[in-house]
């Protein structure tokens, strides 16, 4: 495997998909919290039709480190869940294929708050 | 009252003194050498910036008392304002005095409304000696308005910088001090439907348009009556618009215009987007180059006109559209 | 003037945003995030060979969370984001930075309703719409389980 070429794509695609957002975030004026939500249901959306895992084989990282990624897990736990165990799978799924994620950011978020402080910005 | 405008006629309203105090990044600005007093740290070791401001409001307070060899009780009253809700860091300083206190809220005109208010009792005889305060701080009024300091923003090219300081003039019922308070216009809210929260100066424009064509009107005056015409914080897109705009109908002001959001800051290097903005911003501005320059006869007629973009993070998430309002007193040396 | 006239002519009159050069720099943080991501899960699976690829993204993710998690604490991410704009907001690493912000913000109105109440304050929405998201396409593959491939 040619590791230059390998994160060229990456690069590549992780950099549109930011430019992408960019452009979103200067014509509308969208606030962070827009744009993630707005990126998370693409993710949600391109792992539902199937097209996600195409994506992810060629671009790797470049697709699953933007929220996109998130997405994705969550619908893909939630389909999977469906067809494995049914009613109980379809509704936890997608929680259960997030909660590494999750339960991180809220374990490091408490963590971190207890220790820093504010600083006025420069 | 002549429509809008109100007169100082007996000639007795003086600024006694005045004082400031400029946070770290107003201390690096091009006015460092006006300012009274400079901070090298906005937190001053208290547990949060709320309680940073407060200490500051209190030391501007204090410190106009100090030098001037006064008590409390040489004070009839103090008007004061700020940028937080229920006007909290002028209330929670005013603990600290045994003088009587009125709050108020102009978003960043609260300075040019406790300047009208404290003259008017003056001019009427009903006190002699008051404090007019206001204070702002960079890292209150953004969690206020805005975002939490360390999420990873964007500050657009439209966004101010909150002025991170606090300032108060003494006027007194002295006829003969040399700077006086002649007339004030009081303006109304105008509101031409800006919903952008970066873009206050655009969302103030309109007000302070208004108000300056009102006074020029009420007072018979041309602009060139003035040395200088100084806007609060507009920002330096929306003064040159305000310019412009006021060029189509005839006003000319290109030579005597000023803006204090963009006199507080070297906005090149500075990274301040459009300029200075808060309660602060023209209190600083005045208090200090324009008073001493005052002085110094510089400039002998001033009309200062703060502005102010009257919004509220709720008001915003509801659609609402930001209204604005500007205030202008005439500052004389006679 | 009227009112629609001048928001065009404030329109027309203001200072735009540069578009060409917040989306390089979008592309540039954005593309450089991505990056780390996948030298995190290549190292990973050179150091621990037998783990599966399911549990090298998820330790993945963790770390880059852990990360940001620290660089917001020291102050450091807002200067990213204030440089990088949707670069920096749109990888997991936004996410992670919209949730730490906020505790670090309130921590001051005290550890349960500041720091706690308000750690999902801008992130809440995408937990909110990812799992009520997840559901519904749960519930279609439930229905309709010939529309998704095994």
């Amino acid at each position: 495997m040619n590791y230059f070429l390998t994160y060229l794509i990456v690069f590549a695609v992780g950099g549109l998909v930011c430019l992408i957002g960019q452009v979103i975030i200067n014509l509308t004026k969208f606030t962070s919290a827009r744009i993630l939500v707005t990126f998370l249901l693409l993710g949600v959306l391109l792992e539902t039709i199937g097209v996600f895992k195409y994506i992810k084989d060629f671009a790797q990282a470049g697709i699953t480190i933007p929220i996109i990624g998130f997405g994705s897990n969550l619908a893909k736990g939630a389909i999977e869940g469906a067809q494995q165990d049914g009613l109980i799978g379809a509704l936890v799924g997608g929680a259960e294929a997030s909660a590494a994620g999750v339960a991180v950011a809220i374990f490091v978020g408490f963590v971190v708050a207890l220790f820093a402080q504010s600083k006025t910005k420069k | 009252m002549i429509n809008q405008t109100i007169f100082f006629s007996n000639n007795n309203v003086g600024i006694a003194d005045t004082t400031t105090i400029a946070g770290p990044k107003e201390g690096e600005g091009p006015l460092k050498k006006y300012f009274h007093n400079i901070l090298d740290d906005d937190l001053l070791n208290q547990k949060s910036y709320e309680k940073a401001e407060t200490k500051i409001h209190v030391a501007a307070i204090r410190h106009m008392l100090n030098k001037n060899g006064m008590t409390a009780k040489d004070i009839d009253c103090v008007f004061a304002g700020d940028l937080l809700d229920e006007i909290i860091v002028s209330s929670y300083a005013m603990r600290e005095f045994d003088i009587p206190f009125m709050g108020l809220f102009n978003a960043c005109a609260s300075f040019a409304e406790a300047l009208i208010v404290g003259s008017s009792m003056i001019h009427g005889g009903l006190m002699n000696r008051v404090i007019c305060s206001t204070s702002s701080h960079f890292s209150t009024a953004e969690r206020q308005f805005r975002f939490p300091l360390e999420l990873g923003t964007q500050r657009t090219p439209l966004s101010q910088w909150t002025v991170t300081g606090a300032g108060c003039t003494m006027l007194e019922n002295n006829p003969e001090l040399p700077i006086k308070l002649t007339c004030a216009t009081i303006g109304k809210v105008i509101d031409y439907g800006v919903k952008d929260a970066n873009d206050m100066g655009a969302a103030m424009l309109p007000a302070a348009m208004d108000t300056l064509k009102t006074h020029l009107k009420d007072t018979h005056r041309n602009p060139d009556y003035y040395d200088l015409i100084l806007t609060g914080d507009l920002g330096d897109a929306a003064s040159r618009l305000m310019k412009k705009l006021l060029k189509k109908e005839g006003i000319d002001i290109e030579e005597i215009h000023d803006d204090c959001g963009v006199l507080i800051f070297n906005r090149e290097g500075q990274n301040v987007g459009q300029g200075g903005s808060g309660t602060a911003c023209s209190n600083l501005v005045f208090n200090s180059y324009i008073y001493k320059e005052m002085l110094n006869k510089r400039f002998k007629k001033v009309l200062l006109m703060p502005t102010g973009a009257l919004m509220s993070k709720t008001a915003s998430l509801q659609r609402e559209t930001i209204p604005g309002i500007a205030h202008a007193i005439c500052v004389e040396v006679v | 003037m009227k009112n629609k006239e001048y928001l065009k002519t404030v329109k027309k009159e203001m200072p735009k945003t540069k578009h060409l050069r917040t989306m390089l720099r979008a592309f540039l943080v954005g593309g450089l995030i991505c990056c780390v991501g996948q030298g995190i899960s290549d190292i990973l699976k050179a150091i621990f060979p037998a783990m599966t690829e399911e549990v090298v993204a998820q330790f993945t993710i963790i770390t880059i969370i852990t990360i940001t998690g620290i660089l917001t604490g020291l102050g450091v991410y807002d200067e990213i984001g204030n440089f990088g704009g949707a670069g920096s907001i749109i990888p997991i690493t936004g996410f992670a930075n919209s949730i730490v912000s906020p505790a670090i913000e309130h921590k001051r109105e005290g550890y349960i309703f500041g720091l706690c109440a308000n750690m999902f304050s801008i992130a809440g929405p995408v937990i909110v719409f990812g799992i009520t998201a997840s559901i519904i396409v749960g519930l279609i593959a439930l229905i309709f389980p010939g529309w998704f491939a095994k």
